[in-house]
This record gives structure tokens, sequence and C-alpha cells, in this order.
């Protein structure tokens, strides 16, 4: 078969536009539109119309402009969504839409009214480029700045802020007259405003415009200030008189010699330096029966000896002369250099300069903030992770290195509702409680077949736990596969909390938080108010004691053991919701859990959130000074915590006397 | 040892001279073990020889030869685990961060000393020869273009010099241990804590590794590690006996030194620090230097493993040196049997060669008709639960066997 599915309608739409083109045009086309019609004014520009390139475009939408006619937004929007139809037989312009027997139903573009039915053959898709597509698309805005929808209106404000063209000044001040709503009329005022900034032709409105933007910290006002705020690196002989000059770079000061040269050498202004290279490439220009310049070839492998060569042929004038550093600075002194910004006029700049250093304070105020939520939102994550194993490590003293999959298992559990249940809301309602369920389940499973035989093998319950550790993860993988499985968050959880355009923070990081404050109360009430914490802390300070006052170590021990797991399960559903849920989500977070609860100070519900806490900022803190790098961040971050145990071995909150026992 | 002291202070003045203390005998008599696996490496080593591809019949494979060496590579870092861990009583989560170190370290040399004999020949056929420089350079973009670098890192300054990595071989991981080491036991970290703490700097090191500008090619490591510069022409077959006898020399010698370090009274502190680390303290011995000691003497032995390692398995990444690899090591030494060395190369030995059979395909799959089981997904399942099995009911591992066979002298 020589054509494929793939390239044969490409390659008939190929056969049709050459048939188009070749078509005679029919003029005579233009004499039955009545005048005063947008099809009669479309056909004086026939041409530009059903064949657009980006240049001629202007043209017609200018003369739609001028005319104003009833349906011209209605023609360029279709225009631009490749909805306009051109006849062969006759050139005019319609509107189609798809009907029986691949046939296509033709509406009049002036009265609206179907105009017959003709073959896809017989009739010719007009498709203008993304050039011209943006070129109808900035014409149409300001037909929607005051389209009657609003939300159109907006769409066309935003577009005007991304792409701010000095034309769409006028336009704009004309359209915030009759505008009803007073929020659109705000934006559109302000909108107008920064484009005045940017692009207004007087220079007091400009300043006035830019003073106004003072201690706006909106990235699109920091934007147009930084705009206006562009330079340029500049040679001349001396200072212009007319440029607005940043600052002027003496070179060997603040411009090494070297960039200052080479500076010169673009710009055609000095003789281009001779780098290695072109010493290499120039001697091997001029081999001669084994030496270059008298140098032998094999002699030729050090520096000095091709510098050696390369003057004998400079001085037989080869070769261009080597621009020694004497010659540079000769040469660089001769020039000023400077940086000058883009923007000519000074006062202008200067205003934007004041405007944008008074931001300065406030947005490092606003993103030391942002940085704290940050902290906060990590902080309660590591909190979640490791608050399980703060109550069997820190309670129990048993290494549980199977914690990681318990959250695993919690996160599949989420999953795995989710796809029974398909509303998300009430899936996550069901998912939390089953995945403390299971956990809890497997906990306690895992102590009674496992841990109680090793009490008093501290160092082994770290082998055999990671042993179900391995198992675990490999069942998983079985069962569920490699790939990252999603755990969705309902709809009122996708969003994020915006404060300002610094500030934000995602609304699945906020319930965390929350999540991760409600188990720390619980755990509290738990472990301080209640007969089972009462009893939990007896067996942990002393089994045999509280054994004998009538409390039953080994079922304490089952229910710790369960609680911990249980709120590690819990915690894998709410980590699902923003990390992808795998196999081995669990294992990334093991070690960093184990070192929370230990810099945290093991035994102490409140040493895990000191170290959730110390950790978190102390991550994003490094993060800060080293920003894009979170490798960096948490290298350093181990190191801190590897010497902070140096000096405080008991971590932050330390138990003292015989609580600490060991 | 020491309720021996103090039964015997008991009896203290009563006796005008104490008896004279037995003789103790050879070390070749205490530890017949060290005969018997002198003999079995031999032997072993010989067969494999006598089978190879380049010295003999030709009936083990290239690569089966350097499965084979660089299994003894894991035996002798098994051996040091099991000495600092069975023997001392120290459950270092870090050693294979040593045993990677060691890797690197030669990697480096192995890496530069070869692209720097390639890029000569590229360089030389041109008309002028390259100066020092651009050889350098050559080498660098050729090394670093994959992490977008195009300087030379300064821990690579002496990477040309072989004596130089060989050197950095034991004293990287050897400085690494004796300054951790001496950090960790002078405030008195012990048991679980030091375990998190030594697993806490292996995670360091590996994210360190992990970044592209450290000057280690970040998570591409490093390659080609099997050519040797010098011996390019040499293929394959012969190079990998030659690593294989290296290792076989490296777990016999280490084998010996260790015994010997863990034999007479110097092995009887250590235990003792094992069973009772305060006691040992106040009878005045100085604790943290015998830590401190075997620590770095097993970290030295991991990276002279690591070092015979790497060049047979070709590359070097640092996903090699993640926490999961060491607690692997405790797993294989638990299941051969702590406290006994030839326990550690049993169970080095037989989980990884069981490992990489039934993980890479060697073995059948079995078809229970309503179930396939493939040795891939479930040797891990099988692994992990097998070794809560070992912890529960053999604590003695598979070297406890032996104590059924040889009835210990009373």
């Amino acid at each position: 078969m020589p054509l494929s599915f793939r390239t044969a309608p490409v390659l008939a739409c190929l056969i049709c536009l050459c048939l188009a083109a070749l078509h005679p045009q029919p003029l005579a086309a233009q004499d039955d539109a009545p005048q005063g019609t947008l099809q009669a004014l479309l056909q004086t520009h026939q041409e530009e119309v059903a064949r657009p390139s980006r240049n001629s475009v202007a043209l017609v939408l200018d003369a739609l402009l001028d005319a104003q006619l009833d349906g011209t937004l209605e023609f360029l929007r279709l225009w631009q969504d490749r909805e306009v139809y051109e006849r062969d037989a006759d050139g005019l312009f319609f509107y189609a839409r798809e009907g029986q027997d691949r046939m296509l139903v033709l509406t009049d573009i002036d009265t609206g009214e179907e105009a017959g039915v003709i073959g896809s053959r017989e009739i010719n898709q007009i498709r203008p480029n993304a050039g011209v597509r943006r070129e109808i698309a900035a014409a149409l805005v300001q037909f929607e700045l005051s389209d009657p929808d609003p939300a159109r209106r907006l769409a066309a404000l935003e577009a005007i802020s991304r792409s701010p063209d000095p034309e769409q000044i006028p336009l704009l001040a004309a359209a915030i007259e009759g505008e009803p709503d007073p929020a659109i009329r705000e934006r559109k005022e302000r909108v107008l405003s920064l484009l005045i900034a940017r692009h207004g032709s007087d220079s007091a409105e400009r300043v006035a415009a830019i003073e106004a933007l003072t201690g706006d910290i909106s990235t699109e006002a920091r934007r147009v200030l930084n705009q206006l705020l562009q330079t340029q690196a500049g040679i001349a002989g001396a200072l212009p008189e007319d440029a607005n000059i940043e600052r002027v770079r003496s070179p060997g000061d603040d411009l090494d010699l070297i960039t200052a040269y080479d500076r010169l050498a673009d710009a055609g202004l000095a003789p281009a330096r001779r780098g290695h290279n072109a010493i290499r490439d120039a001697l091997r220009a001029h081999v001669a029966n084994g030496q270059v310049g008298g140098v032998a070839l094999h002699r030729l492998s050090t520096d000095e000896a091709r510098r050696e060569a390369y003057r004998t042929l400079e001085e037989a004038g080869l070769v261009p002369p080597l621009v020694t550093e004497a010659a540079m600075q000769a040469a660089v002194a001769q020039y000023v250099f400077f940086d000058a910004y883009v923007e000519p006029d000074a006062a202008v700049t200067d205003a934007a300069r004041d405007a944008l250093d008074s931001t300065r304070t406030k947005i490092g105020i606003y993103q030391a903030f942002g940085l704290t939520l940050d902290a906060l939102s990590l902080a309660s994550i590591f909190f979640l992770a490791a608050i399980g194993l703060a109550i069997t490590f820190g309670v129990m003293r048993v290494i549980n290195m199977a914690h990681g999959e318990f959250i695993m298992m919690g996160a599949y559990t989420g999953y795995v509702v989710q796809l029974f249940i398909p509303n998300y809301t009430f899936s996550l309602a069901v998912a939390l409680p089953l995945a403390f369920a299971i956990t809890f389940g497997a906990g306690v499973a895992m102590e009674r077949l496992v841990i109680r035989y090793l009490y008093t093998r501290p160092l082994e319950t770290l082998l055999a736990t990671f042993g179900i550790s391995i198992a675990l993860q490999q069942l998983a993988k079985n069962i569920f596969g490699t790939q990252a499985r999603p755990l969705t968050a309902p709809d009122w959880l996708a969003g994020s909390v915006v404060l300002n355009d610094i500030v934000s923070i995602s609304s699945i990081r906020v319930a965390i938080f929350v999540l991760a404050l409600m188990f720390l109360a619980m755990l509290v009430v738990i472990l301080q108010r209640t007969r089972l914490g009462l009893e939990v802390r007896a067996v942990t300070q002393n089994p045999g004691m509280a054994a004998s006052m009538g409390i039953n170590p080994d079922r304490i021990n089952m229910l710790t053991f369960g609680l911990g797991s249980g709120i590690a399960g819990v915690a894998g559903v709410a980590i699902g919701l923003y990390a992808q849920v795998t196999s081995e989500m669990g294992a990334n977070y093991i070690v960093q859990s184990f070192m929370t609860v230990v810099v945290g100070g093991v035994g102490s519900v409140f040493g895990t959130l000191a170290g959730a806490g110390l950790i978190g900022f102390l991550q994003k803190g490094i993060e800060w000074f080293n920003p894009g790098n979170t490798l960096a961040a948490q290298t350093y971050m181990v190191l801190f915590i590897i010497l902070f145990i140096q000096f405080r071995p008991r971590g932050i909150v330390a138990l003292k006397g015989r609580a600490a026992g060991d | 040892m020491a309720a021996d002291i103090m039964t015997r202070g008991a009896r203290g003045p009563a006796k005008p001279r104490q008896p004279a203390p037995p003789r103790r005998r050879s070390f070749l008599a205490e530890n017949p073990s060290v005969l018997w696996f002198m003999l079995a490496l031999g032997l072993f080593t010989a067969v494999v020889s006598v089978l190879s591809e380049a010295f003999g019949a030709g009936l083990l494979s290239t690569s089966l030869i350097k499965v084979l060496g660089m299994t003894l590579c894991l035996c002798l870092i098994a051996i040091a685990m099991d000495v600092v861990w069975g023997y001392c009583g120290i459950l270092s989560l870090g050693h294979f961060a040593f045993f990677g170190l060691g890797g690197y370290a030669i990697g480096m040399w192995l890496m530069y000393a070869r692209t720097e004999i390639v890029i000569r020949e590229n360089l030389a056929s041109g008309t002028i020869p390259p100066t020092e420089t651009e050889v350098t350079e050559a080498v660098t973009a050729q090394i670093f273009g994959v992490v977008g670098s195009s300087e030379l890192p300064l821990i690579w300054s002496f990477a040309y010099s072989l004596p130089f990595q060989l050197a950095m071989v034991v004293l990287m991981p050897g400085l690494l241990a004796l300054i951790f080491g001496w950090l960790a036991f002078r405030s008195r970290v012990t048991g679980v804590y030091l375990s998190i703490l030594t697993q806490a700097m292996t995670l360091a090191l590996s994210l360190y590794l992990f970044q592209n500008d450290t000057g280690l090619r970040g998570n591409n490591g490093l390659s080609g590690l099997q050519n040797i510069p010098g011996f390019l022409d040499v293929p394959q077959s012969v190079i990998s006996m030659w690593f294989f006898w290296a290792s076989a020399f490296a777990l016999g010698a280490g084998y010996l030194l260790f015994a010997w370090v863990v034999w007479g009274k110097f092995g009887s502190v250590i235990r003792a620090i094992r069973d009772n680390e305060s006691r040992v303290r106040f009878l005045g011995y100085n604790v943290e230097g015998y830590k401190l000691f075997v620590f770095t003497l097993t970290a030295v032995a991991s990276g002279l493993a690591g070092a015979l390692y790497y060049p047979q398995a070709g590359i070097i990444n640092p996903a090699e040196i993640a926490p999961i690899a060491s607690i692997y090591l405790a797993v294989w030494v638990a299941i051969g049997g702590r406290g006994r060395l030839y326990g550690a190369v049993i169970g080095a030995a037989s989980v990884s060669l069981l490992s990489s059979w039934l993980t890479g395909g060697g073995a059948p799959n079995i078809d229970l008709g309503f179930y396939r089981i493939i040795w891939t997904d479930w040797w891990l399942v099988l692994l992990g639960l097998g070794f809560v099995l070992v912890t529960l009911f053999f604590p003695k591992g598979i070297g406890g066997l032996f104590d059924y066979l040889v009835r210990k002298r009373p």
C-alpha cells in the first residue's frame, strides 16, 4: 500500500489547496454582495482573508475595525478558530458545520441564515497560522473588552496584561467608562496603569503611574518595574550624553580585563584575542617539512614552544599578531564601558527603581513568612511519618524497620478504597479509619508473632523487622506492580490557599498540618489522660513493677504497637494524597523518621514534635540559602543531625531520672 | 571474664603465690577453623582456576568468574562486619559506605587513566602533539560532560596517580571511620542510637554523591571500571582471573588478620565490651579506644574489599551506598552466624549467590497450575521471611550447625 492512512488525508488537503490556488479567481463575486455588508468588505480583501499571512492580516483587521460592521466580532472569533470557509466557485466566505453524508451546511456571514449545502471538496477551509491567529486575538481584545459576558472581559484583560502593547492604551482607556462591574472596572484601571507605566507616551503620566506601584508586591507590578529597569552593556569612546546610564564600569575593577577586551573584539573595535585553539590551528595551517616556524613538530607539546613558533610565523607576516596584555590594556583604556537602561527616560527609570526598592522589605517579610509555612508543612509531614515510630520506638524501644511499610499499606488502602468508591470525599472518609484498622491489625500480628520474642534482644528486632519490611515491599510490588498508583484528593483539597503572589500553600498541606495537630492532641490525651496511657507509661518505665500492680504487660505492648502502626497507616493515606503511592514510598521515610525521633528525644511525643520541627525548618532554611538543590539541603541536614546527636545524645527533650533507663 | 577476676580477688591473700597461668596454646591450635578455611579457599581457587576460560577447561564463563570474585569481596566485608558487630557489638549500618568509598577511590584512577590513554591516542593522530593542558581538558570534558561540568573537580587532582588513589582506598574509609567513630564513641552513643547514627552517615554520604556538582558524576557514578589502564589489550577473561585471585588472596589475608585480632587478650576485651561495656570500662580499659580501633580497622578492610569489587562489577554509583545495602550486610552476617568468622563468609556467599541466581533468571519458575511462581518476584519475600525465621529460631545462624558437627571442648 503506497499511502498509509495517516498521510493520506494530509496529502488530500495539500492537493485541494493546490487546486484552490490554481483556480481562476471569480472576480464577478465581488459584485454579488450588497455594499456595506461584512461579506462585501471581506471580498475587497478576498486574497488576504482566504490566505492570511502575518504581514497581510493587519490590513484586513484595520479595515474591519474601521468599518465597525455588525458581526465583525463573531467573524473574527470564527476566523481565528478556523471555522470560516471559502467557496471555491465564487470565493464568497461562509461559516459551515458538518451535515449529513460528509456535506457541509453553510451559514451566511451577514444574515446568519442557512445558505445551502455543499460537498467538502467544493469548499476550502481557511486555516490561519499561529502568528496570524495571535494578531486576530489582539484585535479581538478591544471588542471583548466591552463584551456583555464578564468572564470574556476578564479574559481579555488577562491577555493584555500578559502581552502588553502600547496600542492597547487608548482601547483600554475607552473601555473603562462603560464598565458596569466595579471589580472589573478596578482591574481595568490597574491593567491600564501598568500599561501606561510600561508603554505610556507622556513622561509625567508614566512617573505618576509608576509611583502608584510603590509598595505593590504583586508579580505583574514587579515584572513591569523590572522590565523598565532592563539594562544593556555598551562601549563608547566617551560617555554618550543622551543615554540613560545605569552605571559606568571600570575595567580591572568591576569588569575584568579579558571580558572587557573580548567585548571590544566582539564590537569590532579591536582585533580578536588569539586563544589557545587559534594558535594551534594557525600552527597546523603552516606545517612545512615536519616543522612550523623553525620548531620541530614533536617539540610543540608545550605552550612555550608553540608561542615561539607562532612568533616566528608572526615575524614572517604569515599570521595575525598575538595580542599582548599591554596591548589589551591600551585598547581597553581607550573606551568607556557602561550599562545603560533600555528605557531612555531617566525620570521613569529613577521612579521605577524607587518603587522597586520600596517593595524589598515587604517582599522579604512575605518570603520569610512563606518559608515558615513551607517549613511548618514539611515538619508536619515528618511528624506524621514519625509519630507512629515515636510510640513503638520511643515508648517500647523496639526498632520497627517495617514502619515505612505500614505507611505504604495505609496509602494502598486509600488507593483500593478509591477503586470501589468513586466519590473522593466519601472514599477518603472510609479510607482513613480502614487504613487505621488494617495497619493496627498488621501491627498487632507482627507484635504477637515476632517482636514479643525479641524484647530482650532489641538490636535483633531491627533485623527481623527489616526482613518483614523487604517481604512486604516485594509483596506490594507483586500485587500492585511497580508503577505509581494515584490517590486522588477530593476537589475541596485540590486547590491552594493564596494570600498574595508570594505566599501560597496547597490545601492538602494545610490538611496534613491539621491532621498532624489532631494526632498530637489525640496522642497526648491517650497517653496522659486515659487508663490505657497510664498503663503504657507504667509498662514502659518498669514492666516488672507494672505487672505486679496487675497490669498485663503483654496486652499493653500489643495495643501500643498496634496504635503506633495504625497511626502510620493513617499517615500513609495523608502522605499518599500529595506524594505518589509506590511500594517504595515507605522506605523513603524510614531513615528520616528515625532521625526525627532520635533528634527529638526518645520516649516523648513532644520530643518528636520538636524533632520534626527542627528538621523541617532546618531543611527549608538550608534550601533557602541554596535554592533548587534539595539533595544538598538533605545532605547538610543529616550532617547537622549527626553533629547534633554528638552534643545532645538524648535528643532535644531528654527524659531524666529513672524514666530514661537505657 | 569479669566474674573470673572477681572470684580470684576474693581468694586473694590466702595464697602466697598465684599459680602460673596456663600456657596459651598457639594461634592455629586455638583456631582450627583458620586452617580449614584456608584449605577450603585454596581448593576453591584452584578448582575455579582449572575450570576457568582463560587458564583451564573453559567450563566457567567470564561473567561467572566475575560473580565469584565479587562474592569473595563481599565475604571479606562480611568478615569485617562480623568483627565489628558479632565480636564488638557495634551494629554498624555504615560499612557499605566504606566499601563504596574504596570503590570510588580506585574507580577515579581507573576511569581517569583509561580516558587519558584513549584521549592521548586520539590527539596523537593530529599534526601537532597535544600539550598537557589540552589532554587534561579533553579528559575532563570526556568524564564530566555528562554532568555538564568542564572543570576538573579538586578531588580529582591526583586521579592520574595510582599510588595516590591506592592510598586513598585506605585513607578515605579509614579517616571517615576514625573521625565519625571518635565523635560517636566519645559521646557514648551506643546500641540502637549508634545504628541509626551510622545509618544517617551512610544516607548523608549517598545523598552527597547523588549531587551532580560534588565532582563524582552524580547518579551516573563511575563506569567502565572493568578496563584496566595499561592492560587494555588483555582480554576480560584473563583480567577477571587476576581479580579473582586478588580477591581470594585478600579474603584469605583478611580472615587471617581478623582471626588474629579477635584471638588472645585483645579479642577477649572486645567480646567483653560487646557483653557489658560499662563493666569493662570500670575495670580500667579504654573502651572507646578499643571500639575506635575495631571500627576503623574494619572500615579499612571494607574499603579494600570495595576497591577489589568494583573493577569486577565495572560500574559504581551512589545507589550502591544507600543505607539498605548496609542493612543487607547485617542480614548476611546474621544468617551466616554472628561471632564466628566463617559464619559471616557462609552467610555472605550463600545469600548473595542465591540472590543473583534467583533474580538473574537462573532458577526455573515453578508452575503450580493455579499460580506460577516467578522467582524474581518472590525471592525477596522469601528472603525477608526466611530472615525473620532465622532471627527468631536460629540466632546462631547457619554457622551454628557446625557446633553440632564439632563438639566444643569444655
